[in-house]
């Protein structure tokens, strides 16, 4: 099985993995790298667990090839804190209790994120929409829409300095 | 082409535990020489918030703040063991476990804080806050953390303690079906009120409305992640989920979540949740588990909203826009019902 | 939103404690928000070998032959995994508790019984290249007439779907063929009512569905033992089924698990870690057996469907004076947790009221299908839905408010149970008075004044004269032609756990009071320190806490 070099940026630090063919991008980014918190919950795209942002884009990791995000830059989960300060939406999971088992957990900022980026006071329907791709079976959803509801109006779409 | 409102009503209780008992829980509790907990259990945390009450009601018991105590679970080497989560019967079988354990720990820290003070152990409390004093004359006290260095370096003592929790096992009687299932039972009711489409078949849950009776809310925050989450799940049974969708047919099962259908954001209803709390008799401080009953009422309030929107009984569930379509075609149409 | 209503039962209860009752967070959260909680697959293995299963396409078929001769020739195939190779291939879960029969195989060997059974295992370098290979190895069935519905499955000369219980049905205290619930006289009682209710319920399966899939990665670790990581919800549960499957004494298996991606049920069937530590032990690597998706859907045990029929005697003036249950659980092909869901839901019948007369036959019934597990409400959700759909048949009939009717049935404190143990603890009551308020459905005033501490017991707490019978005695196999079950297994089930003769206390609501001075310990033992160095382990640092 042949593997090619891969360089991306990941997190704001720039990464060089192999990959092999045909490889999805979920699996370059949790063996290959080692970043464990895209989560696989389907492979078939219908679960959102993989959500990751590829250029401020959500997309479903377990459906993209790796050779896709050559030069581009990801970002996931284990680096939406900036150093020890939570990003306001994990801070707003916390207080809202919005995660029970938390395997939707990673995919749910993920998506939120790329939403309060580019629309940073989203009414709940905007919201509602943002997290329709990704699957929850413990909370019944309404901690998530408040609590990024929340994030937002506490300022989430912008990063901390 | 008319939406009918609905309402419909369901009660139900729950039982606590794995049926017939016989499943028993064990837990440990150690300290290290800073006062600071360990509680070691082989108990699974789902999500449904294991190490988070265990936690809690260790440091209930050991009379110290919650940050210095901490659960590790589960590792099959150094946790005792435990039948599993599952029947509702963690918070009941665990928290008894952690209970007996935390108190025989509590026991020896007190007499090593005793003996620092030179007082009798029965004439100590703890304040919750880490610290350990005469009843009546909190001066006269001493670290929690202290107690515990001069247990392990001056007295030799170890600030541990092991629990165990088992519900006998029971018989059932062949003939007659005698046995005892459990020792406490949990509560329910619920109100649904729904809309129903006589033309499209679809059903809208608009609002819950809900009691549920839990023994003592241990963390109010995680029933309500319980009872909102489990609610949640009711409604999914009800209107949307199967693996078996013309059972016992097995065509057309589902094989992802295109086709496994459940309710996403956009479909959840409004619920309003009232909590009582009658604290059983051999409960952890009297909780019972809400994990399991929370989902149970909202499925036969449905079936009866039905009914009340639009006179027709579908008691083969999932409720599909199909079974309500042919069953109104069948009784020639809508008739709505008295509304309570 | 959510309301605390502590008026209710009050002095039933200490609201003054220090940490109980308070909305801490969640130990587990931050790692939840930071991607950090370590679910079973956060753990990275060097040279981690992956397992997938060639499942049976037929409702039901005997296998003539196997043949894996490609598939072992495929591309990163290290070990083919074959019937054979299972140490001790026919269990039952609760044979941990002595309940039941061994009666299913981890791998299938004579015959399927269920569309997705297992079959054979492949074990490779990728996933990819064993989906491959598994996709190269030819099984020769010959298939056999099946059934699908608990009715016809209990009909005579219904096809035969597991050998160790050949009439469908599971048997009960070795002696019928379902588990009877008797309780007064149900037939006096019907002809005496003034109405007569039946119904038909039926749910079908349900899938757990938890966003994290069902799995399992054994490896070797350097003490001659195997660790599993494990998504199980019952971690000895399973570590016993893979000691009981494996023939493997019990200590040497670490299990590690604890952090899991929500389970309902779905994960204490222990059916990933016997196969991924059988991987491991053939292999002396670490192995990964994890469910895709569409396994997890249609081969992972879902709820069981569940049928009921009920029929009440009921007064006009609304009291039910008799219910007659017969009740159907859909085991599928094994029995796993079915036969105690019966048990467990006969315990739970009538449902939270007080009637005179009540009987159930409730059957595990063996099909054709996936086999079922627990899930959340186990044995119970089924026949609520069916009891209070009943219910508002009732309240329809005799034209009464259905709160009123729930209310004037409703169990209270000191009533006897259908069960024979008395109620204690009761809230029904008050759960409905608060909802019917909240949500303005109008009830009378004697409703509203009614308290589950009164009115119960007295006549109440009588065990009435019951009527019993013998009927459904467990059946001789219905046979399938020329097919021989094969022998019952020389296996000898563990003894039935005895619990010592411990009677727990009634915990004391009030605040911890100091107990008894401990006595003195007896001096330390030295410890031993854990092996370090080489070990096929976490390495990426996460912790399990």
């Amino acid at each position: 099985m042949t593997r090619k070099p891969l360089q991306f940026q990941l997190n704001g630090s720039g990464k060089a993995i192999f990959v092999e063919e045909g490889q999805n991008l979920l699996e370059a980014l949790r063996r290959g790298v080692g970043d464990l918190s895209p989560k696989y919950g389907c492979g078939q795209g219908t679960c959102g667990t993989c959500t990751v942002l590829i250029d401020g884009e959500p997309h479903l990791s377990c459906l993209t090839l790796a050779e896709t995000v050559e030069n581009r830059a990801i970002e996931t989960t284990a680096g939406l804190a900036m150093g020890p300060q939570l990003h306001p939406l994990q801070q707003a999971f916390m207080d809202g209790f919005a995660a029970q088992c938390g395997y939707c957990t990673p995919g749910m900022l993920m998506a939120a994120k790329a939403l309060l980026d580019r629309n940073p006071s989203p009414t709940r329907e905007e919201v509602v929409e943002a997290i329709s791709g990704n699957i929850c079976r413990c909370t019944g959803y309404e901690p998530i829409i408040a609590a990024i509801l929340a994030a937002a109006a506490s300022g989430g779409g912008r990063r901390y300095a | 082409m008319t939406i009918h409102r609905g309402r419909g009503f369901a009660a139900i209780n729950y039982p606590i535990g794995m049926n017939l008992g016989g499943d028993p829980s064990q837990a440990l509790v150690h300290s290290n020489p800073d006062g600071k907990f360990m509680v070691a259990l082989s108990s699974i945390d789902l999500g449904q918030g294991m190490k988070s009450v265990t936690r809690q009601i260790a440091a209930e018991t050991l009379g110290i703040p919650v940050e210095d105590v901490y659960v590790d679970t589960a590792d099959s080497d150094t946790g005792p063991h435990c039948m599993g989560s599952f029947a509702s019967r963690g918070t009941h079988r665990v928290g008894n476990a952690v209970i007996a354990a935390a108190t025989e720990a509590r026991a020896v820290m007190m007499e090593a804080a005793a003996e620092e003070l030179e007082v009798n152990a029965e004439d100590l409390v703890t304040d919750g806050k880490g610290n350990i004093h005469v009843k009546g004359a909190p001066s006269k006290s001493i670290t929690t953390a202290a107690a515990c260095n001069a247990a392990q370096f001056k007295q030799g003592k170890t600030v541990s303690g092991r629990g165990i929790f088992l519900v006998p096992l029971s018989d059932v009687d062949p003939e007659t079906g005698e046995m005892t299932p459990v020792t406490c039972f949990a509560h329910a009711a619920m109100i649904v009120d729904i809309d129903v489409d006589d033309e499209t078949g679809e059903v809208n849950v608009v609002e819950m409305n809900s009691c549920y009776e839990v023994g003592r809310a241990l963390n109010p925050r995680l029933v309500e992640q319980q009872l909102v989450g489990g609610a949640w799940m009711g409604m999914s049974h009800t209107l949307w989920e199967t693996t078996e969708p013309y059972y016992p047919d097995r065509s057309h099962g589902p094989v992802d979540f295109n086709d496994y259908v459940m309710p996403g954001p956009g479909d959840i209803a409004p619920h309003h949740i009232s909590v009582l709390e009658r604290p059983a008799p051999d409960g952890p401080f009297g909780g019972k588990g809400p994990g399991e009953m929370c989902a149970n009422p909202v499925l036969p309030a449905v079936t009866n909203a039905v009914f009340n929107a639009v006179g027709v009984r579908i008691d083969d569930l999932p409720i599909t826009p199909e079974k309500i379509l042919r069953a109104l075609a069948a009784q020639g149409g809508a008739r709505p019902q008295p509304k309570w | 939103m959510i309301e605390f209503r502590k008026e209710y039962f009050a002095d039933e209860r200490d609201d003054t404690l220090n940490e109980i009752g308070k909305p801490t967070q969640r130990q587990d959260m931050l790692g939840h928000v930071t991607g950090r909680s370590p679910f079973f697959d956060d753990h990275l293995f060097d040279g981690l070998l992956h397992l997938k299963c060639l499942r049976s396409p037929h409702h039901h078929a005997r296998i003539r032959s196997v043949d894996t001769s490609e598939a072992e020739r495929m591309p990163g195939v290290r070990r083919i995994i074959r019937a054979r190779d299972v140490p001790h291939n026919l269990n039952t879960l609760l044979s941990l508790m002595g309940f039941g029969l061994d009666d299913e195989p981890m791998l299938a060997d004579k015959k399927v019984a269920y569309v997705g059974e297992p079959v054979v295992a492949v074990v490779a370098e990728s996933e990819r290249q064993a989906y491959d290979a598994v996709a190269k190895i030819r099984v020769d069935y010959d298939v056999l007439p099946h059934v699908l519905d608990v009715e016809e499955a209990l009909k005579p000369g219904a096809p035969s779907v597991n050998p160790t219980y050949p009439a469908n049905t599971f048997t009960y205290h070795e002696k019928y063929d379902h588990q009877k619930l008797r309780f007064g006289d149900v037939e006096a009682a019907l002809r005496q009512a003034d109405h007569v209710v039946e119904g038909r319920y039926q749910m079908s399966p349900i899938e757990q569905a938890p966003t994290e899939t069902c799995g399992a990665i054994a490896a070797p670790e350097t003490n001659n033992r195997y660790v599993v990581y494990t998504s199980t919800q019952a971690l000895f549960f399973s570590l016993g089924t893979a000691a009981k499957i494996l023939k493997l004494s019990s200590n040497r298996m670490h299990f590690i698990g604890g952090t899991v991606g929500g389970g309902f049920g779905g994960k204490v069937d222990s059916i990933h870690e016997p196969m991924a530590i059988l991987g491991c032990m053939l292999t002396g690597r670490p192995v990964k057996f994890i469910w895709n998706r569409e396994e997890e859907m249609q081969v992972g045990a879902p709820r069981g469907a569940e049928r009921w029929y009920i029929t009440d005697g009921v007064m006009n003036d609304g009291r039910i004076v008799a219910r007659k249950f017969t009740g159907y659980f859909d085991s599928g092909a094994y029995t796993r947790l079915s036969s105690y869901a019966i048990i467990k839901s006969v315990g739970h019948l009538p449902g939270p009221y007080t009637i005179p007369n009540v009987s159930a036959d409730v059957y595990c019934v063996f099909t054709n299908r996936t086999p079922a597990t627990a899930m959340r409400g186990f044995g119970i959700t089924g026949v609520d839905f069916a009891i209070e759909t009943h219910m508002d048949k009732v309240a329809h009939r005799v034209k009464m408010n259905p709160i009123e009717l729930r209310l004037k049935n409703a169990y209270l404190d000191g009533d006897m149970k259908a069960h024979r143990r008395l109620a204690k603890n009761t809230a029904l009551v008050e759960c409905c008075q608060v909802v019917a308020e909240k949500a303005k459905w109008s009830i009378g005033p004697e409703y509203r004044a009614m308290s589950s501490l009164k009115g119960g017991g007295g006549e109440r707490a009588a065990i009435p004269h019951t009527i019993i019978d013998n009927r459904g005695l467990a059946r001789p196999a219905s046979g399938l032609g020329s097919y021989q079950p094969p022998p019952a297994p020389g296996y000898t089930p563990t003894p039935a756990y005895t619990p010592p003769s411990y009677s727990p206390e009634p915990l004391p609501v009030r605040p911890y009071e100091p107990a008894q001075a401990a006595p003195p310990p007896a001096a330390p033992s030295p410890t031993t320190p854990r092996p370090a160095g080489n070990r096929f382990s976490s390495i990426s640092g996460l912790r399990r806490r």
